[in-house]
């Protein structure tokens, strides 16, 4: 066991799945020397050499696009994408393509590999560097939409995406890469996709959120304790192919339900989640599903601290759904 | 080797327009070029039988491969077995030749559940697993990177392969091929560039594509030799895309072959070509069939006997008919498939969905045997 940030437990998890497996390959934008622009791939290419980790050209479409026929042809590619917010020249080669593959091909071909790209806010980076746009790909059947919140499941999960025959978005809460550390296995351990996790216990309310916003709902819960509200945190972990029953066994069980993210609301995955209760919970609840989302605008840059959901806005959506 | 002609560079054309040979050819044996002559028949004698299935309604789509029989086939068979071929919308010919088994190719064209992507393609988007023969998407230029990763695999994994990428001339403008050259150039992957200049986009002439009309000159701008031939030409097609499949297997790294021929038929059945292009350039094309100036060159060299094109044609036919007779009766898919292969498993939330929509089937009597609902 070590104390790692979530930036040294990825690091560790590629590292782990390229020692396991010599067909993993990490490649990207600036990921070979310099190591990735927040470090994520340090020294891969000086333990690895630059067969197995190396710069790409600067082109998202052909680094998804090249990776699809690698994994076509027997590699395990592990892309990545600088920002989310570049991933959209990409975006019909994971849409298209990617996520097509097994099915337009009856299952003859597949693309078993996985996009790592750090998302969301928090960074000052303004519109294009801190989108949250997992809700584009949350509606692309065929893909897998994963996002770690703390170091272990970080790794645990990246190295079930690697090891997954699916194609795997991997989207990484940049604004945890350094804020949050914790104790990571060492080897080769897997966190299953498509698992929630119970982050904090909780009988009164159930707040279902993921990455960068498990923190901020964690700290909503804490202060709502000492107001008597007593807060049930659920890690989504992966959005698509969604734990659907879990949700809702949750949800059933507290009646009263909050969603928290960072992407805009209006067809966020507080939509879906909130639609679910309705078809299948809604004899079992007691308020309606409230969102706490950011605005349906684009990302604002010098007041992105007032867009992104903060404990305080979490905490006022609690009261409102417990007293409902 | 460079984009600019060496004495060593195969030459753009080998046989002109009245199948007479320009200068000395290679030793080549009679019964390899009579087999050309076979492929580049069947691919047209399949062709026909399409389109007429097609009008008669029996299937959906056709995109003919008229007047780009040696385009494929020359080009084609200067690959190996092992060799990949990433197709577009007009190379079923070659997945023929190259070992696509024609009850596949005609299964796919209805859609049906020999199809071996279980009908889940509309008509004309061929695959073959066996000769490395993935299918294209409908998009343009997106396998254009896939074969370059797929070549970057084959490098990477000590493969001895080359993989052929195949796209047309409206695919030049595409994203993928502005990437998949780029990418290619910088890694020296095993892989050949071929760009089926067959005039028409659809409605957009080539000229209105691009204002640089020497496609070979795109791959100088990449960093890899571009070179021009006679896709009409089936001979001169083999030997410059072998030249070039030798040059990439050596690991020399890409180059992008560019094989001007022509479109005869519209971009598909669906299309009216009359509406865009002048009959003239048609016919000046019809001249140049590509089937007619190789006939004509077998019989000059007496490798092609008097009656033997029509006997070959009837067992084409023949062959033809007989495999459209057993697919026609082929029943389509099984309910179940709508939501298999979306994952290597059928995750809960799909089977879900699958097991509601079985239920309304089942009540208006249209589940089959192997329909009901999954287990959850």
């Amino acid at each position: 066991m070590a104390n790692l940030t979530l930036l040294q437990a990825i690091n560790d998890g590629l590292r782990t799945a390229m020692k396991d497996d010599p067909s993993v390959l990490v490649f990207g934008e600036d990921v070979g020397k310099k190591g990735g622009v927040f470090l994520a791939t340090e020294n891969l290419q000086r333990d690895f050499g630059a067969n197995r980790c190396f710069d790409t050209p600067l082109s998202e479409d052909g680094i998804v696009g090249c990776a699809i026929g690698m994994a076509m042809n027997g590699l395990r590619p592990v892309a990545e994408i600088q920002f989310q917010d570049f991933i959209f020249p990409a975006f019909d080669q994971i849409v298209s393509e990617a996520a097509k593959l097994r099915y337009r091909s009856g299952g003859q071909y597949t693309a078993p590999l996985v996009i790592r790209t750090p998302y969301g806010g928090g960074i000052r980076g303004g519109l294009y560097h801190s989108q949250s746009g997992e809700a584009y790909f949350c509606h692309t059947p065929g893909l897998k939409v994963v996002v770690p919140s703390t170091p272990h499941d970080a790794k645990g999960l990246l190295l079930a995406a690697i090891a997954d025959p699916d194609p795997v978005l991997f989207l990484e809460p940049k604004a945890l890469y350094r804020s949050v550390k914790g104790e990571v296995p060492e080897g080769n351990y897997k966190v299953p996709l498509s698992t929630l996790r119970e982050a904090r216990a909780g009988t009164q309310v159930t707040v279902f959120c993921y990455g960068a916003m498990v923190p901020v709902t964690l700290k909503a819960a804490e202060e709502a304790a000492a107001s008597g509200i007593d807060t049930r945190v659920i890690d989504l972990r992966t959005l698509l192919p969604l734990d659907e029953e879990g949700v809702l066994e949750h949800a059933k069980s507290t009646g009263r339900v909050v969603v928290v993210h960072e992407a805009p609301r209006f067809c966020g995955f507080g939509a879906e989640i909130s639609a679910l209760i309705a078809e299948h919970a809604i004899e079992y609840m007691e308020a309606p599903v409230v969102r706490v989302t950011g605005f349906d605008t684009p990302f604002p840059n010098t007041l992105e601290h007032h867009y992104l959901p903060d404990h305080r806005r979490v905490l006022d959506a609690l009261e409102r759904v417990a007293h409902f | 080797m460079t984009a600019t002609s060496t004495p060593a560079t195969p030459r753009r054309r080998l046989i002109d327009e009245e199948g007479v040979p320009e200068g000395k050819l290679r030793n080549y044996a009679d019964g390899w070029l009579k087999d050309l002559l076979v492929h580049m028949l069947r691919v047209r004698c399949v062709d026909q039988r399409m389109l007429k299935l097609q009008r008669a309604g029996r299937i959906g789509f056709v995109g003919s491969m008229l007047g780009q029989e040696a385009a494929m086939i020359g080009t084609a068979a200067a690959l190996e077995p092992r060799d990949w071929l990433w197709s577009g919308l007009r190379e079923g010919g070659a997945a023929l030749m190259r070992g696509l088994p024609l009850a596949e190719y005609v299964a796919q064209m209805y859609c049906n559940s020999n199809d071996t992507a279980k009908g889940r393609q509309m008509c004309n988007h061929f695959q073959h697993k066996g000769s490395h023969y993935p299918s294209w998407s409908s998009v343009i230029g997106t396998q254009i990177p896939h074969g370059v990763g797929a070549a970057f695999a084959a490098k990477q994994r000590k493969l001895d392969e080359v993989h052929a990428l195949y796209f047309g001339d409206g695919a030049t403008s595409s994203n993928g091929f502005h990437s998949g050259m780029n990418c290619a150039a910088v890694w020296k992957v095993p892989c050949v560039f071929v760009c089926v200049d067959n005039g028409w986009a659809i409605s957009v002439p080539n000229k209105e594509q691009s204002a640089q009309l020497d496609f070979t000159k795109k791959a100088l701008a990449y960093g890899m030799p571009g070179f021009e031939v006679d896709g009409n030409d089936v001979l001169a097609c083999y030997e410059l895309m072998h030249w070039l499949v030798v040059h990439a297997r050596s690991g020399a790294g890409p180059a992008l072959l560019v094989v001007k021929t022509y479109r005869m038929l519209g971009h598909s059945s669906s299309d009216d070509p009359t509406k865009y292009r002048d009959k003239a350039e048609v016919e000046l094309w019809e001249k140049r069939d590509p089937i007619r100036r190789y006939v004509r060159f077998l019989e000059g060299r007496g490798a092609l006997g008097k009656g033997e094109f029509e006997e070959l044609e009837g067992r084409l036919y023949a062959e033809i008919d007989r495999i459209v007779h057993e697919q026609e009766a082929t029943p389509p898919m099984p309910l179940r498939s709508l939501v298999e292969d979306v994952y290597a498993e059928v995750p809960r939330h799909l089977r879900l969905q699958y097991n509601e929509f079985a239920r309304i089937a089942e009540r208006h009597g249209e589940a089959q045997k192997g329909d009901g609902a999954f287990p959850l």
